[in-house]
């Protein structure tokens, strides 16, 4: 009976615990867009933190763009020739890039480059209490700190999302064409066809906005809440990668069952 | 030269009306109180020693002054404003006229010392750059530094650190300057460098200093006025000289440094023969 009371205590406090930081991360996001506007004032600030997310994202990003499409070039043509349709290469990799793993795999990279960055650089700041000193001279942290590294990993995340993509098409072009050839022709005259900008690229662009939102919001609020100390810093970075991960998967999830259902 | 031998009388006697006063403050994290029935007053020009063991609730006593932390019950007033009543763009409003300097300086460490100290300056006015810079390196100047501006926090000495963050807390040339713990992890030189700097700048700005701190003799040389707490209470008050005559068992044990007296040597615990014998034990 004490095993079983045990256990729903146990489940009850972390139920209690998870709704607490939901509504602490809910009213953190409220805060932030109400001093958003201050910060997006003093441009230089957020343009300094696309720098340090976007800028500095880009080698892993591209890198893995550039393999992501070899490999769906390689992939994908060994499954189409064997229905006959070698020249349709061009669409499968610019569809599966657009649409899924251009946004799914350049968020889940953000999040691991910079939103474990952004989420140390926040804490490290509690821990030294850079944070109080800077509220002490009455400069809002979450106005000074937090909203300039939203912004910027919001606005960095599409722009990474769509060089990923740009990178894949290139691998996938290198591999079908340069190395297996694929008539270079029927490669991109399919792609030009199949590829609607509406339907195919603003839905991915879509995606990859509401994973940059998440990712961004995620990774400033887990630094601004975490326990000032090493090993509360260390926590809050861990957190950061896997809820990240976890919401881009979910998310990714919900926005192609709105946004894709068999229509063409 | 001593120079917190010069004080000046005419900025202290400039006005006799307190610009800190605590009335009757009591404050709890939760169910732990901390203080409780808290009196104290800082007129203007006065620098003022907290002093206390090390939990007592001196640093929690700063953040009350500063607007931090609300007072669970009584009244915590600056500059005549009761702090519980004002909206955080009226106390922002007043933090502007205040200084902090944090235990280990707080200083921002991905901007070099120069910036550090303009900062405040940046945020709050619209000096133009070449204004900014004169006045940065004029309070840089103050503190000993002005040849350390291009340098990184990284770069700097716990001394050193806390004289740059010094220079940024009085960049607006506050009021009131509080300092939680200046003299903690300092060298002989760099404390007796802080303490002259506290008194030199309180009187040359006009302001008014709090500061938290448990080094007595340092902190004796420098302060108008000694408030000990202990267990969340003001314990004993007096002038320097007051609390060197001091009686009180108290006073008396922290100013000589006794390892026994009212702060108990041992952590409460049952006899010693009775946990020898293995009674009480987990």
């Amino acid at each position: 009976m004490n095993g079983v009371n045990g256990t729903l205590r146990w489940l009850g406090a972390l139920v209690t615990n998870g709704v607490w930081r939901l509504g602490f991360a809910a009213r953190f996001f409220a805060l932030l867009l109400v001093y958003s506007g201050q910060s997006l004032r003093r441009v230089h600030l957020t343009i300094r933190e696309i720098y340090f997310s976007g800028v500095l994202s880009l080698l892993i990003i591209v890198v893995s763009g550039l393999f992501v499409g070899m490999v769906l070039g390689l992939q994908g043509y060994e499954t189409l020739q064997r229905f006959g349709s070698g020249d349709a290469l061009g669409v499968l990799v610019a569809l599966s890039l657009v649409r899924e793993l251009g946004p799914v795999v350049a968020a889940l990279l953000f999040a691991s480059r910079a939103g474990s960055a952004v989420t140390a650089e926040i804490g490290l700041m509690k821990t030294t209490e850079q944070l109080k000193a800077m509220d002490m001279m009455a400069v809002n942290p979450i106005a000074r700190v937090a909203a300039p590294r939203f912004w910027g990993g919001v606005i960095s995340m599409p722009l990474l999302a769509g060089i990923f993509s740009a990178m894949g098409v290139f691998g996938g072009w290198l591999i079908g064409v340069v190395f297996i050839g694929v008539d270079e022709g029927a490669f991109w005259a399919q792609m030009q066809s199949a590829v609607d900008f509406r339907y195919d690229v603003l839905n991915g662009i879509i995606k990859s906005v509401v994973f940059g939102i998440a990712v961004s919001l995620i990774a400033v609020f887990e630094g601004y809440d975490c326990t000032p100390t090493a090993e509360g810093v260390s926590r809050a970075i861990t957190r950061t990668v896997v809820s990240s991960a976890l919401a881009i998967l979910a998310l990714d999830f919900v926005l192609t069952s709105f946004m894709f259902r068999g229509q063409s | 030269m001593r120079f917190y031998c010069c004080r000046s009388s005419v900025l202290r006697s400039q006005s006799d009306t307190p610009l800190v006063v605590l009335k009757d403050v009591r404050f709890a994290y939760g169910e732990r109180e901390i203080l409780r029935g808290i009196d104290l007053s800082v007129r203007r020009g006065q620098v003022v020693g907290i002093m206390g063991g090390s939990g007592c609730g001196k640093t929690t006593l700063l953040r009350l002054i500063g607007g931090q932390l609300r007072a669970g019950a009584g009244v915590v007033s600056v500059a005549g404003h009761d702090l519980s009543k004002l909206r955080r763009r009226e106390l922002y409003g007043l933090r502007r006229r205040m200084g902090m300097l944090f235990q280990f300086g707080a200083l921002f460490t991905d901007m070099t010392v120069f910036d550090n100290v303009a900062f405040p300056l940046r945020e709050h006015t619209d000096l133009p750059p070449e204004l900014v810079r004169d006045l940065v390196l004029m309070k840089l100047n103050a503190v000993g530094l002005r040849g350390a501006e291009a340098l990184t926090p990284a770069e700097l000495s716990g001394g050193m650190a806390r004289r740059v963050a010094l220079a940024r807390a009085v960049a607006l040339d506050p009021m009131l300057i509080m300092y939680d713990e200046p003299f903690a992890g300092l060298d002989p030189i760099s404390l007796g460098v802080i303490g002259q700097l506290i008194r030199r700048l309180n009187d040359a700005l006009g302001a008014s200093s709090i500061m938290v701190t448990h080094d007595v003799h340092e902190s004796l040389q420098i302060v108008d006025y000694v408030y000990f707490v202990s267990d969340g209470r003001i314990v004993a008050q007096g002038t320097p000289d007051e609390i060197r005559a001091s009686r009180d068992a108290f006073v008396h044990q922290f100013v000589h440094a006794e390892a026994d007296g009212p702060v108990p040597f041992h952590y409460p615990a049952p006899p010693l023969a009775q946990s020898l014998l293995g009674e009480g034990r987990p």
